[in-house]
């Protein structure tokens, strides 16, 4: 356990040493839903019910966005290496990689989620519900991010191959988690929607750190 | 016991498989052929007119089977991916990477045909029904499976990540599956319900079991070919691939 804190401790460390990159995939987030309404037109109606979509898919791609540096740099100096050698199962140490990656990556969205959902002028209650669906269905999409950040290491065009991998797994994520806010808005109790959500997260915390632990292995040899 | 193990991992090497392959695939093309003979004849000439949709039902007799392959091959395509990694056998890496063009071209198939029955039909090229979704979902899935192979240049370790990402694949399928089932009815967007078929005369379901069989058989076919070329192409060095090809 301690080790898993020590490499919690270390990436957040390391990350918030050069802030800039942490700062760029939270502002990536601000941006693309803030170009939805260029593109489509002030309508509040219209921007309601799209906002959770929206919202939704731009987290998904914020979260996209960090998701090569998870392993690379650790790749590139040989940390990788080192922490497949050391007595600490590489499985834990991934773990702490994966959780650092969400405080990171995720939470700040999940922070700016109520903001941002104000711009699209949903309610006190909806904005609740959606930050609770982020706060959910982001560490899923860190840890099945994992799994192809895993699998592209070192692979050439190694960024959009992994974006082919890892989109089409974040459907359920995207449906469950727009839906609770939809759902919400419709007047629909967003509680089953919530539950599928968190169950998806226990069962990919559980798998998904094993099977980036055997695609790092795999890239390492 | 021990004697009929040894007999099945004897093929698991590339250099007896490659010549097994080679005697197997005239059979699956034969009958293939014959198959497909047989299922488009009652297809075309023997199954009656549908009293409601006229002759344009009768690119079901290809999507249907089109759609159950895409389906069963990704299945066989992770449970050869998930050998391979568990036993370390180098054909089983090798069958994935063979079958998975097979698989995007039935799912892309069956997506093409699915549009071309649907614009008639339902006045429309695409609806946003569960099924197709997944359908366009598992194309995308085939993609990725073989974009990550072609990215990574050994083929060993290129084996290993795609038996990896098809086995997260296949735990992800019924998940997806389910998830857009129900995104579609909490949507209640197209009012066409296509769970409700029409009971189907037993012509019509002959006619499909026959050409699934044909599907079935050129799947086989064109996957032992392509595995033939990829055995060469990584065995390239060694001393049987140059005898085998003078």
């Amino acid at each position: 356990m301690n080790a898993f804190l020590a490499t919690v401790r270390r990436d957040l460390l390391l990350a918030l040493r050069r802030k800039s990159e942490v700062l760029t995939a939270v502002f990536f987030f601000v941006i693309v839903t803030s170009l939805f309404p260029l593109g489509i037109g002030p309508e509040p109606v219209l921007l309601k019910k799209i906002a959770p979509g929206i919202l939704w898919v731009a987290a998904l791609l914020a979260t996209l966005l960090g998701l090569p540096r998870l392993f690379a740099a650790d790749h590139v100096d040989g940390t990788l290496e080192q922490m497949a050698l050391s007595p600490s199962p590489l499985g834990l140490l991934v773990a702490g990689k994966i959780l650092a990656h969400w405080l990171l990556c995720g939470l700040p969205l999940v922070l700016l989620a109520p903001v941002l959902g104000l711009q699209f002028d949903l309610d006190a209650s909806t904005l609740g519900i959606l930050t609770l669906a982020l706060f959910l269905g982001t560490p899923l999409l860190s840890l099945i991010g994992a799994i192809g950040a895993a699998l592209t290491l070192g692979v050439r065009g190694g960024g959009v191959l992994l974006a082919l991998l890892v989109l089409p797994l974040y459907i359920p994520a995207l449906i469950f988690g727009a839906g609770a806010v939809e759902a919400h808005i419709a007047g629909l109790d967003a509680g089953g929607h919530l539950s599928l959500l968190a169950a998806m997260l226990a069962v990919a915390a559980f798998f998904a750190p094993w099977a980036t632990t055997a695609a790092l292995r795999i890239a390492l040899e | 016991m021990r004697q009929s193990i040894i007999q099945w991992f004897r093929f698991a090497s590339p250099q007896s498989f490659y010549p097994l392959a080679g005697r197997m695939i005239p059979w699956f093309w034969a009958s293939a052929i014959a198959f497909g003979i047989a299922g488009l004849w009652i297809s075309f000439f023997v199954a009656p007119t549908d009293a409601q949709q006229g002759e344009g039902y009768r690119i079901i007799f290809v999507h249907v089977p089109a759609s159950w392959m895409s389906m069963f091959l990704y299945l066989i395509m992770a449970f050869w991916a998930g050998l391979g990694l568990a036993l370390n056998t180098r054909v089983s890496g090798m069958m994935a990477q063979a079958i998975a063009p097979t698989g995007a071209l039935m799912a892309l198939l069956s997506l093409w045909t699915g549009a071309l029955w649907g614009k008639p039909m339902w006045g429309a090229w695409w609806v946003w029904d569960a099924r197709l979704t997944s359908e366009l979902i598992l194309f995308f899935l085939y993609l990725g499976f073989m974009a990550l192979q072609a990215a990574i240049d050994d083929p060993r370790r290129a084996d290993k990540a795609g038996a990896i990402l098809a086995l997260v694949g296949v735990v992800n399928i019924p998940i997806i599956y389910f998830s857009v089932k129900w995104w579609n009815t909490l949507h209640q967007g197209s009012t066409i319900n296509l769970t409700k078929a029409p009971s189907m005369a037993q012509t019509m379901l002959w006619g499909m079991l026959l050409m699934a069989l044909c599907f079935w058989m050129y799947s086989i076919a064109v996957a032992l070919t392509r595995v033939r070329a990829i055995i060469l192409e990584r065995e390239r060095h060694t001393e049987w691939v140059k005898h085998a090809l003078e």
